[in-house]
């Protein structure tokens, strides 16, 4: 009889430590990928002044060395780090709200009959509105900007958390329930041994599609609602100034920035995953 | 090989007889309602291997369930001992056609489930069994692997254990090779054999394989094509310990012909029925839909 003998550990690149990811081919041939890109664009963007021909369209592009150049002046300025901290703080508080509002109500969707019935069909008209149509409505129904941007970050991401855990929840083998029934599980045990630990796989796509979600609502949001208070901010707004105050290369450090955060964040994510399902790392 | 077994197991496994009378059950609405079981009476004899053989597709998962107490049936009753099944209860284990070991869990916690769900053992007992009944699948080196890094064959092993725990009465495998290669199958066999004559628990096998049912099976009970009826009932009198040489004997020749003799008059009754052709049409109904 054979025996599946779990292979290395690698799961879409990611590895638990560091040092696995100083030996992992991947992470090489990531940095290797990365260094190759820009080099890349580094020529397309001189092609005028070295070659005497622009490359059309990416040819208008400041090069990675001058976008290098104003990033390292921009970190220098604390409104900058202002702008990191808001998006974030934005991020975070629209994504874990729409996790603790949403999973429950995911899972009471899934296990109860009623309630279901009650609240899916509203559930359903309003998921389609996206996030962003909801911005008028909520600088007119919430008094502050920073909490009608909290409201539509939320928004972004509670329905695409809610239904991937009813998804999740709904496919649970049958018989994983039929095997825990018949070896004396009560309801109760159902919902907390197998329903729980069953959409957890659900409950982590749903959080890594979310966060995607919540950046790009975020970074909208803060653009739409200007941001005029020094208290609006954020990199959405950083892009939204550069671009008003013409700085090119700025544009592109407040769009890297916002790249960079997001990966932070999915990572985040990825490695709480790993986490709390150790029986997924095993493929 | 006997070590002194912790006291829960060495309560000895009671001996059941299991009744099934006047059984009828059907799936859907209206005029797509189709009769999967009519009139099926079965008995499980105390002590005994019972195995249903049938066409695929015939009902025999449904009448698994129906026994397990997982599905009510339109009418008919299920009697353990003179008891009716109500609902499901560990006193009747199934090891499903697919596996049903809970991923999340490791062989020893998937295994420790359900005395621990009912918290009838304190956890040095439990343990202790848990890894008893591993040792005797042969899994002890896996004890805390997930069942995703066990093979096809360790997996059939893994839930036979985490069945047997629970002192089933009666024991209920629905296909449960099915899907493994040749050579694992032949060794789960010999394996699931070897358990069931050291300690003769009940037991109710369902397979689609006719050589699999004659060398395990006391009882070999035939079933219809769908919906499933008992065709006839064939006492397979073979010597206890069976092996595989004992199936290339006259006897087993004659049971195995009696037995493919019945399937093949079914198969021929449901092809001239024409329930081939409504079996495409459902499907492209369903389809259509
Ligand atoms: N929950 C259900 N709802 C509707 N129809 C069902 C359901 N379960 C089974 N059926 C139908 O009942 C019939 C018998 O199914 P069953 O799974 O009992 O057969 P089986 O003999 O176990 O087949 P197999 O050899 O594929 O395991 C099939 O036609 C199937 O489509
Ligand atoms: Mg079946």
């Amino acid at each position: 009889m054979a025996v599946a003998s779990p292979s290395r550990s690698t799961f879409g690149g990611f590895r638990s430590s560091l040092g696995g990811a100083l030996t992992n081919p991947t992470f090489w041939r990531g940095i290797v990928a990365l260094i190759g890109f820009a080099l890349f664009w580094e020529l397309c963007s001189r092609s005028k002044q070295m070659f005497g021909v622009q490359v059309p369209w990416i040819g208008m592009v400041p090069p990675p060395s001058d976008v290098l150049g104003a990033w390292a002046k921009v970190v220098t300025e604390p409104g900058y780090w202002q702008s990191w901290y808001l998006s974030l703080n934005r991020v975070l508080a629209g994504f874990i709200a729409a996790q603790i509002v949403g999973i429950p109500f995911g899972l009471a969707l899934a296990v109860n009959r009623y309630f279901r019935d009650i609240f899916f069909p509203p559930f359903e008209i309003l998921r389609p509105i996206p996030p962003l149509a909801w911005v008028p409505a909520s600088l007119i129904f919430w008094p502050t900007n920073e909490m009608s941007i909290a409201f539509v970050t939320f928004l972004g991401a509670f329905f695409t958390v809610v239904i991937n855990v009813l998804g999740g929840a709904r496919t649970i083998n049958v018989q994983y329930l039929r095997a825990a029934q018949s070896m004396g599980a009560s309801q109760w045990d159902l919902f907390w041994k197998i329903i729980l630990p069953g959409t957890m796989p659900s409950i982590f796509t749903g959080a890594a599609v979310g966060m995607g979600i919540t950046w790009e609502v975020v970074v909208a949001a803060e653009m739409i609602s200007g941001g005029g208070t020094r208290k609006g901010g954020g990199l959405g707004f950083f892009i939204w100034n550069s671009y008003m105050g013409g700085s090119l290369e700025q544009i592109v450090v407040g769009m890297i920035s916002i790249g960079i955060a997001g990966y932070l964040c999915s990572s985040a994510i990825r490695y709480l995953g790993f986490a709390a399902m150790p029986w997924r790392r095993l493929f | 090989m006997h070590q002194t077994p912790p006291a829960s197991a060495l309560g000895r496994i009671p001996r059941v007889n299991v009744e099934i009378r006047g059984l009828n059950m059907a799936y859907g609405e209206a005029w797509h309602r189709q009769q999967v079981i009519t009139d099926l009476d079965l008995d499980v004899p105390a002590g005994q291997m019972t195995v249903v053989i049938g066409p695929s597709g015939c009902g025999k998962s449904t009448l698994v369930n129906i026994i397990a107490g997982f599905e009510k049936p339109d009418s008919g009753i299920v009697r353990v001992d003179g008891q009716p099944v109500t609902g499901p209860g560990h006193d009747r284990m199934v090891v499903f056609q697919e596996t049903a070991l809970m991923p999340w869990l490791t062989v020893r916690q998937n295994v420790s489930f359900g005395p621990q769900l009912r918290g009838e053992m304190d956890r040095a007992t439990l343990r202790a069994e848990a890894d008893r009944l591993i040792d005797k699948v042969g899994l002890r080196e896996f004890k805390d692997k997930y069942p995703l890094q066990l093979s096809g064959g360790m997996q059939r092993r893994a839930e036979l254990a985490r069945a047997m725990i629970n002192q089933p009465k009666l024991m209920i495998m629905d296909e449960p090779f099915r899907g493994l290669d040749a050579m694992s199958r032949e060794l789960m066999q010999e394996f699931f054999l070897k358990l069931f004559e050291e300690n003769r628990r009940t037991n109710l096998f369902v397979t689609s394989e006719i050589d699999e049912a004659i060398f395990l099976a006391d009882r070999l009970v035939v079933l219809s094509t769908r919906p499933a009826t008992v065709r006839s009932v064939i006492e397979i009198d073979l010597p206890r310990p069976r092996t595989y040489a004992m199936l290339a004997s006259e006897k087993a020749f004659d049971y195995k012909r009696e037995a493919l003799d019945i399937l093949h008059q079914e198969a021929m009754k449901s092809f001239k029925m024409g329930s081939g052709q409504s079996d495409f049409l459902e499907a492209y109904a369903k389809r259509a839909q």
